[in-house]
């Protein structure tokens, strides 16, 4: 992390109000690197968690292709990652970005942490972010930042096949048994509120804003939700409604999941400091 | 679950054709043809894929292998060994 932002967050303010994280408080090199550093704990967190599926998916084909998928989000982790210890001079290795920071530290969305529950659970929160990710990576890939824009350009191509995917998969089981529908819808209900913090915006991107290297999240949550619906509803799924919303990941405050999902991915390097393969 | 077998066919170049490289579960063709891409293509093998129903293939029998396939290993002159093949022709 870079130490400034983590006193800043840990020692409240000299009037004892906390310091408000606004935009241009940071220096845009740090705002950088923490905004890269946010999409590569997305991904990497987003992940572990699908690899979670690998030998245990409910068939071989789809143990195969959901394997593929976390390679995809494992393989762009590894690119911000590198990118993010470039920005810090190489001080910390992309191993150690990865693995040798606790749960305050990371900097990804609550929806990619939460376990991966059941293949309609998986599959939900897979429509959900999918159908986020190839707007924001397609917009991202216009950054004026040419590093990031390469990332995501190739993240466009993964994320599109990623949402044929997973819509797929919502029609099936939305349309399918009694039992699948059920278990999809309340998926659903379970993960909605989740949602909205992908279109809230973070002080350091905020500040990225007019420079053009990141981009409006706020801007698709109308496209998204109506993506949405769309899809729910040839699912023959009801789309829930907006009663609760969580957040918190940006500030690396996480949801109880968080701490087990980390000691079990970072178990090796904890355990064996400096492994490589 | 009970899905049905469907084999699949790979075209690796262009100007090559489809080969068989092995059989999937799906529960449809669209499902297949996505299994396919993830299964045998995920190291760029890939141009084109075929997917279709291992029922819908019609195959010859072991036990018919005497009467279809031993009268034609006696006629060397079906074989077009006696032409020179252009340098220009690849993939022959």
């Amino acid at each position: 992390m870079i130490p400034a932002r983590v006193e800043e967050r840990t020692s409240p303010g000299r009037d004892g109000v906390p310091p408000s994280r606004g935009a241009g408080r940071l220096p845009s090199q740090a705002a950088l690197a923490e905004f890269v550093l946010a999409l590569g704990d997305d991904s990497l967190v987003l992940g572990q968690r699908l690899s979670e599926w690998c030998g245990r998916a409910p068939f071989l084909e789809e143990d195969i292709a959901i394997a593929n998928v976390a390679l995809d989000y494992l393989g762009r982790a590894e690119k911000f990652y590198r990118y993010v210890s470039e920005l810090g001079g190489g001080r910390r290795s992309v191993d150690e970005i990865a693995f040798l920071r606790d749960s305050r530290a990371y900097r990804n969305l609550l929806i990619f942490e939460l376990p991966v529950g059941d293949f309609a659970r998986t599959m939900a929160r897979q429509l959900m972010v999918d159908a986020f990710h190839l707007p924001y990576f397609r917009r991202l890939s216009r950054s004026t930042n040419a590093r990031i824009a390469a990332i995501a350009a190739k993240a466009v191509k993964e994320s599109r096949y990623h949402l044929k995917r997973s819509r797929d998969w919502v029609l099936r089981l939305g349309d399918g048994t009694e039992e699948s529908h059920a278990k999809i819808q309340s998926a659903f209900d379970a993960l909605w509120g989740y949602c909205p913090e992908m279109f809230a915006m973070a002080g350091d991107e905020m500040a990225l804003l007019d420079s053009g290297v990141a981009v409006d999240r706020s801007a698709m949550k109308t496209d998204w939700e109506s993506e949405m619906k769309d899809v729910l509803s040839e699912a023959t799924l009801t789309t829930p409604g907006n009663e609760w919303a969580i957040s918190g990941g940006r500030d690396g405050v996480h949801t109880e999941h968080h701490g087990y999902l980390l000691a079990e991915m970072q178990f090796m390097q904890r355990a064996y400091p400096g492994l490589d393969w | 679950m009970k899905l049905p077998l469907y084999e699949v066919f790979v075209r690796s170049k262009r100007g090559l054709d489809h080969k068989h490289v092995g059989s999937l579960h799906a529960k449809d063709g669209a499902q297949a043809l996505k299994f396919a891409r993830d299964c045998y293509t995920r190291r760029g093998e890939g141009l084109s894929i075929w997917v279709v129903r291992s029922s819908d293939i019609v195959a010859s029998q072991e036990e018919d292998a005497a009467s279809f396939f031993d009268p034609s290993d006696d006629k060397p002159y079906r074989h077009a060994t006696f032409y020179r093949i252009p340098p220009e022709v690849k993939n022959l």
